[in-house]
Order: structure tokens, then sequence, then C-alpha cells
């Protein structure tokens, strides 16, 4: 029994090529019409490895919107859903083509270090600060993300930590940063998980907490935790605004990385009738992501690091 | 009977079977979503644990039947090998096949062959060190009259091993429990890839499991964990039986 497993490990790197596979309803027909037959492209068959947060994968967006892609190009696309840091560190190793993340500084990081090139602004939405309904801080109704975790800190309510690196995490830390709370003790408790444990972690311990909108809406339905703070999306704070950008990886660091499926796939994902299909996209009747890659007018900043300027020593 | 078709047909066979768990998961999950995952499970799992054996076994059985120095610390550097937490394994085998890795020209990385490699180093000490003590347990007298009869080497090793046959079956079992129920390795090997319509590429039962736990459906979570359950009774009812049967 053990001898015929040898041949077995062989020969099956190639997965269960369904390319016929049935999700007919797609985010379809997107105007253009050139290239539609995959034969004529040159990337067929081929494999785009993106590393992705777990908002992004967790809410079922890509798994809505890539169909369309692989559909056109007549490829295939494996999302691999970690945290914000872990992703740009799998895409450091040279292990993925193209990260999908929200976390400015360490995709500017990324950038400055020469490993992401070709970014763009891909979508929005906002950070909520959540927590029990009787609300024992009081912070419902303040106006100011600071604020609200600063009379968390003084009344040392629980509040839970995603801890892991992630966007969210990051978020989190610049907020504390920005209300000058250094936050610590028995009441603030880092659990390294995802977004979706954090949530239910602080719902069973009646704990605050800071959730994407997406994650939260996603999985409002089987959690008491209500909004307390707002985002920019339903008018509040500005500095809980939560944008997502796309960056492929630098085939000058990585010469394997798959640049040009990746540049194929930003093109993709910022046309305009994707950016709709992510608009249209709902989850319990409610929008996750604001598409913001399409604009008038241009926005230069988003290709470089925030605040670079051609003047910088280390340009 | 090779392992890539059993594999596959094992999950149509389980999801007919299963009943009120089968309508429970159709109702939550896409159509093939559960039988992909199983079906990468079982062939990552199976596939290991059989490279595992073929290392394993002949080693334990070298090892019991010789006698050299140090023989002693070779059973606790084995025995060592049964506590490696699933967790490192994982990150050694993504050092070695990530692109900067020794093995990244091969591009290994997020794909089964590299959950293969990474079960197979944690299956491969329970295998040798429990066959290794089923091989120490048979009485030196069928030893002993295997070479009086003539036998060569080879002869004596195939005795002891059909001697030892249940606890080597034990062995295998174990190693399979470790490798089919761990979730670390794979999930950083492997990245719990599945493909856009819902197919498993690199996703299994566990790194499933967790990814429902992670996002609070503790109820799918726990049907996902009593597949699990149920798949491992019936690899052991499968392999218990095989036992039995086997040529005594």
């Amino acid at each position: 029994m053990a001898a015929v497993g040898a041949g077995a490990i062989v020969g099956t790197a190639g997965c269960s090529s369904t390319n016929d596979g049935g999700s007919g309803d797609g985010t379809g027909g997107n105007g253009t019409d050139g290239g539609n037959s995959a034969e004529s492209v040159g990337v067929a068959g081929e494999t785009l490895t993106l590393t992705t947060t777990t908002s992004t994968y967790d809410t079922g967006l890509l798994d809505a919107i890539h169909p369309d892609f692989e559909e056109m190009y007549g490829v295939t696309v494996d999302a691999v859903a970690q945290g914000t840091g872990a992703a740009l560190e799998t895409a450091r190793n040279g292990d993925s083509d193209i990260v999908m993340v929200h976390a400015r500084g360490l995709e500017d990081e990324f950038m400055r270090n020469g490993y992401g090139i070709n970014r763009r602004d891909l979508m929005f939405n906002d950070f909520v600060i959540v927590g029990p309904e009787s609300d024992p801080a009081g912070i419902g109704g303040t106006g100011s993300a600071t604020e609200a975790l600063t009379t968390i800190a003084e009344a040392e309510a629980t509040f839970v930590s995603r801890g892991d690196n992630s966007g969210t995490h990051t978020k989190e830390l610049n907020l504390w940063d920005a209300a000058g709370t250094d936050p610590g003790g028995d009441w603030y408790q880092e659990t390294g998980t995802g977004m979706g444990e954090a949530l239910n972690i602080a719902n069973q311990q009646g704990a605050y907490t800071l959730s994407d909108r997406g994650t939260y809406i996603s999985q409002r339905s089987e959690i008491d935790l209500t909004i307390l703070v707002q985002g920019p999306i339903e008018g509040g704070p500005e500095i809980l605004a939560n944008p997502y950008g796309v960056m492929a990886v630098n085939p000058g660091v990585h010469e394997n990385a798959n640049y040009d499926l990746a540049m194929a796939y930003i093109g993709w994902i910022t046309s305009p009738g994707v950016q709709e299909a992510i608009a249209e996209y709902q989850v319990n009747g409610e929008q996750l992501f604001f598409p913001e890659a399409v604009s008038e007018d241009p926005d230069f900043q988003q290709y470089v690091p925030e605040g670079w300027s051609s003047d910088d020593s280390d340009a | 009977m090779p392992l890539e078709p059993v594999a596959q047909l094992a999950p149509a066979l389980l999801d007919s079977g299963a009943g009120p768990a089968a309508s429970l998961l159709g109702a939550s999950f896409r159509e093939g979503y559960v039988g992909s995952i199983i079906a990468v499970s079982l062939y990552v799992s199976l596939t290991a644990v059989a490279l595992s054996t073929l290392v394993s076994v002949p080693a334990a059985v070298a090892i019991g039947l010789a006698e050299f120095p140090g023989k002693g610390f070779v059973k606790s550097v084995v025995n060592t090998g049964m506590g490696f937490p699933s967790v490192v394994v994982g990150l050694v085998v993504l050092f070695a096949v990530s692109n900067q890795g020794p093995l990244g020209s091969l591009e290994l990385i997020f794909t089964r062959e590299a959950m293969i490699m990474s079960q197979f180093v944690l299956a491969t000490p329970p295998i040798t060190a429990i066959s290794l003590a089923a091989v120490s347990g048979v009485d030196d007298g069928v030893r002993d009259a295997a070479r009086v009869l003539g036998g060569t080497r080879i002869d004596v090793a195939l005795v002891v091993i059909k001697e030892a046959k249940y606890g080597i079956a034990t062995a295998v079992l174990a190693g399979f429990g470790r490798a089919v129920s761990e979730v670390g390795s794979v999930l950083i090997v492997g990245g719990n890839i599945t493909s856009a319509d819902g197919i498993s590429k690199t996703r299994t039962l566990t790194t499933a499991i967790q990814l429902e736990a992670r996002q609070g459906r503790y109820e799918t979570a726990m049907v996902l964990g009593a597949v699990l359950v149920a798949l491992v009774l019936t690899v052991n009812a499968i392999v218990v039986r095989f036992g039995d049967r086997g040529v005594a």
C-alpha cells in the first residue's frame, strides 16, 4: 500500500483545470470586448498569487469579482488571506505577485524598499469603534475617535486589540498614538487573531474593539456589539478612513514575479466596470467597499509613498 | 490503487453518506466546496503518511534489529521529533520552499506538494518511534528462529515486520492522525487557497475550520470538525480491517 503512494506525489502538480467552471453570474461584460478569447492571450493558464488581508477575503468580495478576471485572461487567481503585515512579508520574500492591503504606512515602506511598484488606490471603507450596548465607558455619541479611546483607557474598560500587525492593528496603534495614550494593563487585551475572531472575543467579554466596517457588517447578525463611534462613511472623523491599495511586486527585485499578469490585474480591478462591481457588492443588504480608482482629477500621491516629492533625498 | 483517484472518490461517498451533516453543510457552502477540501485533506495526508511509512518502517526495523553504540540516543532523538510543533515545522518548510530558500526555484510555495513535505516531517517521528517500539517488542526467539532457518537479513526483517504488524499499523494511524489534524504548518505553506468558485486548492478540513472560526461561524466550524473526526474514524476502521484480514 505504501509503495503506491510514492508515484502519486509526482505528476499531480496541476490543479483540477476547470476553466469552464459555471459561475455565469460573474460581473460580466464590462464594456471592453478586446481580448475576450483566452487563446489569444499569452498569459492563459498562468497563476497569479495575490496576498491580501482577511477583510477583503472574509467579506467574500474577491470570490465575487475574480471569476470575471479569470475568465477574461484564462488564468487562476490564488488569493491568500493574511494580515497586511504578513501579506507584505510574503511579497517581500518573492512568494506572491501582487498585494492588496490597507495600511498606507506599511505600503509606503514596502515601496521605498523597492519591493512594490505601480501602486494604485483601489477602494475604501472605514473603521468603526464597536462595543457592548451598555457602553460602560460611555463613549457613545463621541465624535472623535481619539477622545473615545482616551475615555476607554481612563475607564479601564476592556478593549480587544488585534495585536497581529494587520492593517486594522496598525490603524489602532496610530489612533492610540494620536490620542497620546499608551494602552496597557489588564483591560487591554492583545488577541493576535483575525478581525472576525477579535469581534467574537470582544462580544463574549463585553469589550470594545476597532473593526473595519465590512467585517463588522458581515458578522453583525451573530454578535451583540454595536457601533459607538462611526467612521467617515457615516459622517464620523476622517481619521477612521480605511483605504485599500493594490501594488505589483517589483520584477527588478524578484525576477520570477508574474509582473505582466499583476499589471493586468491592476488594470482590470481599477477599470470602471470592476470598480462598479465593487460598489455593487453587498452583504446583508449593505455596501461594504467604496471604489476610488476612477477619478477625473489626477491623484499623483497614490503612486508614491505619502508625502514623497522628487526633492526627497531617498528618491 | 493510486491515491489521487481514491482521494477524489472518498468525499463523494462521504457526502452522500453523511446525511444531516451533509445537508447542513450544503446549506452554508457552495456546491463541491466540502468535497474538495476533504479531497485535499485526504490527498495531502495520505500521501505524506505513505511516504513517511516508506522511510519510517525500514528505519525502525534497521534501528530495532541492529545493536550499536548510541542507539539510546537515536531513540531519544526520534522521540523528541514527536513533539515538533507543527507551526515550527511549517516555518522551516516555508523557508525551504520560499522563493528565497534553497528549493525556491521549484516554486512549491502555496502548493499541495509543500503541504505534503511539512506533513511528512510531522508524521515521520511518530511512525518511526511507535514502529520501533513494536519491532523492539518482537520476541527474540522469532528473530533467532528465522536466522537459524537460514534466512537472510531481509528475511529476518520481513518476519519481524510481520510479527509487529499491529504495532506498525498503530504507528501509521498515529502518523495519519497527526498529519490530518494539524493546522499550523499547512496554513503557512499551503496558504488556505480556494478558487473563486469555491473549489479547494490548498484548503484542508483543518484550515477550513480555522477560517470559519476566524469569522465567528462556530456552528459550521463544528460541523467541519465532525466531518474530520468521521474521516479519521473511517480511515482507522479501514486500516484495522485491513490488518485483521491481512496475510496472517
